[in-house]
C-alpha cells in the first residue's frame, strides 16, 4: 500500500462517498457546538421539519458570552445583565432541552471554553472527525484528530446528516527541529511559525505540526500550536499521536474503557504519517533559534522576537505591504524603530482557548510568584478555560499566587478573547494577551492587542512593559 | 437558497488585504439569534463613527464620510472588490449574512480564507477568485457607475468595456448555486450510504459510535 500522511488517513477513515469531481461526504463523530453558531441552525431544523442525526455525538456548552465575574454567575443564567447575551444563552439551553442534547450548563463544574472541554472531558479522541461552529476547532487536533471549523449552515448540515461536504485538502508538513531554549513556549513556536509561513501560508491545506520541539511538547502545549492552525489559513492542524496523547486521554470520562480501550489504543497507534509520505508543501523551522515573541500589529503574522525592534514601513519594498505596515502601526500606536520590550501596556489578558489550560495558568503563576502587577496596570485578569482548570489551579494554590500579585481571578469563559461580554479593552488601550487575534477591535473597539504567550503576559504585567522573561530568572 | 446565475452590478472598491470578519461584522452583532439584519452592521467598525450596540436605530448613528461604502456614487453597490485572504479570521456565517442583507451578490478578490469561503456558497453569495494583476486592473479602472457582471454559467466577469475575465468555481458547488440547492437535501439522498458507513464503523471501531 502506498505511504500515506496522518491527514491522508484520516480522512480515508471517514469518506462515505466520493462523487467524480472529489467532492466528498465526510462522517463526522464530534460535533461540538456553543451558542454563538448555533440557534440558526437549530432553527433551520425546526422550520425544515428534521431532525438530529445522531444526537450523542453532540456535546454543548455557552462559553462565548457567558459572564466572568462571581456576581453574575450562579443561579443559572439570572445573573447575566445584557439582555441580548442572555437570550442566546436561554435559546441555547432551550434548544439542548428540545433536541436532547447534552450540554454543560453555566453552573456545571464542566463547563468552560469548548475547546477546553472537549479534549478534558476525553470527547475528543484520537483518530475522530470533530467539527465545531468555531474557527479554532483546529485544536483538537492535537489528537491525532481531524478537526475543522464550520459555518452555521455546516452546523446544521452535520447535525441533520451527520456529514460534511468537503473536498480533500492538500498536505503540508511544519517541522520544528531541535530543542526550544529556556523560557521558549508553545505559543512562541506558533507565532514564530506564523511569522514564517504567514496567515495565508496554510490556505487550503491540512497542516501537521512535527519535528523534536513539537514532540516535546505535553498535550496542552500541542493544543496552544494547533489552536493557531487557523492563523496559519489552515482549517486543521494536527499532531500525531504518541504516548503522551494516550496517557492523558486514559480514564477521562467520554474515553472508552476496559477491552475498548486497549482496542482503541492499538488503532492509534496508526495515527502517524508513514515514513516517506509525501507532503504538498514542507516547511522547516530551526527550533533552538525560537525566541518568545510579541506581535506588534494587526494579524497575527505581524510579529517579532521581543528583542526586536517595532518595524519600518519604508523599508518594505512592496507598496501594498508598506501601507498595510503604516496603517497598523497607526492603530496600534507605535513608532518604527522602538524596541518593542519598551512598549507599556494597560491591561492583561490571561486565558482563551489557546491558553487557558492548567499548564498555562502554571506559566504565568511562576512569574507572577511573589511579585505585585506594576502601577500602570489598570487590569490584570486570569480567566481559567473551564471550572475543573480553575478547581484544579485552586487546588495548586495558583489562584492566591495570581491575587496576591494583583491579578483578577475569574470563571471560565472566552472573555476577552472577544469581547463578548463585559471584559473589554476601551478605544486606545494596549493589552498582553495570550489569546489568537490581534484584529482591530477583536478586544474591543479601537483596543491594542499583542499576542504573547502566558509566561511574557505576566511578566508584562509586573513590568509594565513587555520584557524578555529569559532576563527574568 | 437565492439562485445565481447572471448578476450585473455596482462594483464598490475595499483596498485592504486580510480583511477579517471581525472588521466584517463585530462580535456585539453576533449575539442574535437570527439569520437577517445585520446589514446596516456590515463593516461597522469602518463605517460609523462611533461603536454600535445591537438594537439601536442604525439609520441615526454618525456615519464616517470616508468609508468608502458610504461614499454617494458606490449607493446600491452589490458587487464588492478586495485584496488577498478576503474573510479570514473566525468561522461566523454572520459575516456572509451581513453582506448579503447588505445587498451584495458576489465578491472579487485574489483569493479568501476557507471557511468564509464555503459559507458564501451555502448563502448565495459568490466569491470570484481573479488573479492579482487583474484585481489590481480592476481597482484602477472603477471609475462611478462601474458596472460588472458576473456570469456563473460561462464562469466570466464581464467590464462595462467588453472584457472578459475568466474564473474558476467548483462545479458541485455551482451547480448548487445556479439551482438553489439546499445541501441538507441533496446529501440526505445518501442516507443509505451512511448508515452503511455507521455499520462498517462500529465494528472497526465500536468506541466511536457507543
Ligand atoms: S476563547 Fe476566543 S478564540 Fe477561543 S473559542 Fe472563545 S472566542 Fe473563540
Amino acid at each position: 500500500m502506498a505511504t500515506r500522511t496522518l491527514y491522508d488517513k484520516l480522512w480515508d477513515d471517514h469518506v462515505v462517498r466520493t462523487e467524480a469531481d472529489g467532492t466528498a461526504l465526510l462522517y463526522i463523530d464530534r460535533h461540538l457546538v456553543h451558542e454563538v453558531t448555533s440557534p440558526q441552525a437549530f432553527e433551520g431544523l425546526r422550520l425544515a421539519g428534521r431532525g438530529l442525526w445522531r444526537t450523542n455525538s453532540i456535546l454543548a456548552v455557552p462559553d462565548h458570552n457567558v459572564p466572568t465575574t462571581k456576581q453574575h454567575r450562579g443561579n443559572g443564567t439570572a445573573g447575566i445583565e445584557d439582555p441580548v447575551a442572555k437570550i442566546q444563552i436561554e435559546t441555547l439551553n432551550q434548544n439542548c432541552e428540545d433536541f436532547a442534547v447534552e450540554e454543560f450548563l453555566m453552573d456545571d463544574i464542566r463547563q468552560g471554553i469548548v475547546h477546553v472541554i472537549g479534549p478534558e472531558q476525553g470527547a475528543t479522541l484520537p483518530g475522530m472527525t470533530v467539527v465545531c461552529g468555531d474557527s479554532h476547532t483546529s485544536t483538537h487536533g492535537a489528537f491525532g484528530a481531524l478537526a475543522h471549523g464550520i459555518g452555521t449552515s455546516e452546523v446544521e448540515h452535520v447535525m441533520a446528516t451527520q456529514c460534511l461536504i468537503q473536498k480533500k485538502m492538500k498536505n503540508m508538513r511544519v517541522s520544528v527541529q531541535g530543542k526550544v531554549g529556556a523560557g521558549v513556549t508553545a505559543k512562541d513556536i506558533v507565532l514564530a511559525i506564523i511569522g514564517e509561513i504567514g496567515t495565508a501560508g496554510g490556505t487550503g491545506c491540512a497542516i501537521e505540526f512535527a519535528g523534536e520541539a513539537i514532540r516535546d511538547l505535553s498535550i496542552e502545549g500541542r493544543m496552544t500550536v494547533c489552536n493557531m492552525a487557523i492563523e496559519a489559513g489552515a482549517r486543521a492542524g494536527m499532531i500525531a499521536v504518541d504516548q503522551t496523547t494516550i496517557d492523558y486521554i486514559e480514564g477521562r470520562p467520554f474515553a472508552p474503557k476496559g477491552e475498548e480501550w486497549s482496542l482503541a489504543v492499538e488503532a492509534w497507534q496508526h495515527l502517524v504519517s508513514d515514513e516517506g509520505a509525501e507532503f504538498d508543501q514542507e516547511v522547516c523551522l530551526d527550533a533552538s533559534k525560537i525566541e518568545p515573541q510579541v506581535t506588534w500589529g494587526t494579524s497575527p503574522e505581524m510579529v517579532l522576537p521581543i528583542s526586536a525592534t517595532v518595524p519600518n514601513p519604508s523599508d518594505e519594498s512592496d507598496a501594498v505591504k508598506s501601507s498595510g505596515i503604516q496603517a497598523a502601526l497607526d492603530y496600534m500606536g507605535l513608532t518604527a524603530g522602538e524596541s518593542i520590550d519598551t512598549i507599556s501596556v494597560d491591561k492583561i489578558f490571561i486565558g482563551s482557548c489557546t491558553n487557558s489550560r492548567i499548564e498555562d495558568m502554571r506559566e504565568a503563576a511562576q512569574i507572577a510568584k511573589g511579585q505585585t502587577v506594576a502601577s500602570n496596570i489598570k487590569l490584570a485578569m486570569v480567566v481559567p478555560g473551564s471550572g475543573l482548570v480553575k478547581q484544579q489551579a485552586e487546588e495548586e494554590g495558583l489562584d492566591k499566587i495570581f491575587i496576591d500579585a494583583g491579578f483578577e481571578w475569574r470563571e471560565p469563559g472566552c472573555s476577552m478573547c472577544l469581547a463578548m461580554n463585559a471584559d473589554r479593552l476601551e478605544s486606545g488601550e494596549r493589552c498582553a494577551s495570550t489569546s489568537n487575534r490581534n484584529f482591530e477591535g477583536r478586544q474591543g473597539q479601537g483596543g491594542r492587542t499583542h499576542l504573547v504567550s502566558p509566561a511574557m503576559a505576566a511578566a508584562a504585567a509586573i513590568k509594565g512593559h513587555f520584557t524578555d522573561i529569559r532576563d527574568l530568572s | 437558497m437565492e439562485k445565481f446565475t447572471i448578476h450585473k452590478g455596482l462594483l464598490v472598491p475595499l483596498d485592504r488585504s486580510n480583511i477579517d470578519t471581525d472588521a466584517i461584522i463585530p462580535k456585539q452583532y453576533l449575539k442574535s439569534v437570527k439569520k437577517s439584519g445585520f446589514g446596516p452592521t456590515l463593516f461597522d467598525d469602518w463605517r460609523y463613527k462611533k461603536a454600535g450596540e445591537p438594537g439601536m436605530d442604525h439609520s441615526q448613528r454618525e456615519i464616517n464620510q470616508d468609508f468608502v461604502l458610504n461614499q454617494a456614487q458606490y449607493q446600491g453597490a452589490s458587487v464588492l472588490i478586495a485584496r488577498e485572504n478576503f474573510g479570514c479570521g473566525s468561522s461566523r456565517e454572520h459575516a456572509v449574512w451581513a453582506l448579503t442583507d447588505y445587498g451584495i451578490r458576489s465578491i472579487i478578490a485574489p483569493s479568501y480564507a476557507d471557511i468564509f469561503f464555503n459559507n458564501s456558497f451555502k448563502n448565495g453569495l459568490l466569491p470570484v477568485v481573479l488573479g492579482e494583476d487583474i484585481v489590481d486592473q480592476l481597482f484602477k479602472e472603477i471609475d462611478d457607475g462601474y458596472e460588472l457582471t458576473i456570469d456563473l454559467e460561462q464562469q466570466k466577469v464581464i467590464t462595462p468595456s467588453g472584457e472578459a475575465f475568466a474564473f474558476e468555481v467548483d462545479a458541485f458547488k455551482k451547480h448548487c448555486m445556479l439551482n438553489g440547492l439546499d445541501d441538507i437535501g441533496l446529501t440526505l439522498q445518501h442516507a443509505d450510504d451512511i448508515r452503511a458507513y455507521e455499520v462498517k464503523r462500529k465494528q472497526e471501531a465500536p468506541w466511536l459510535m457507543a
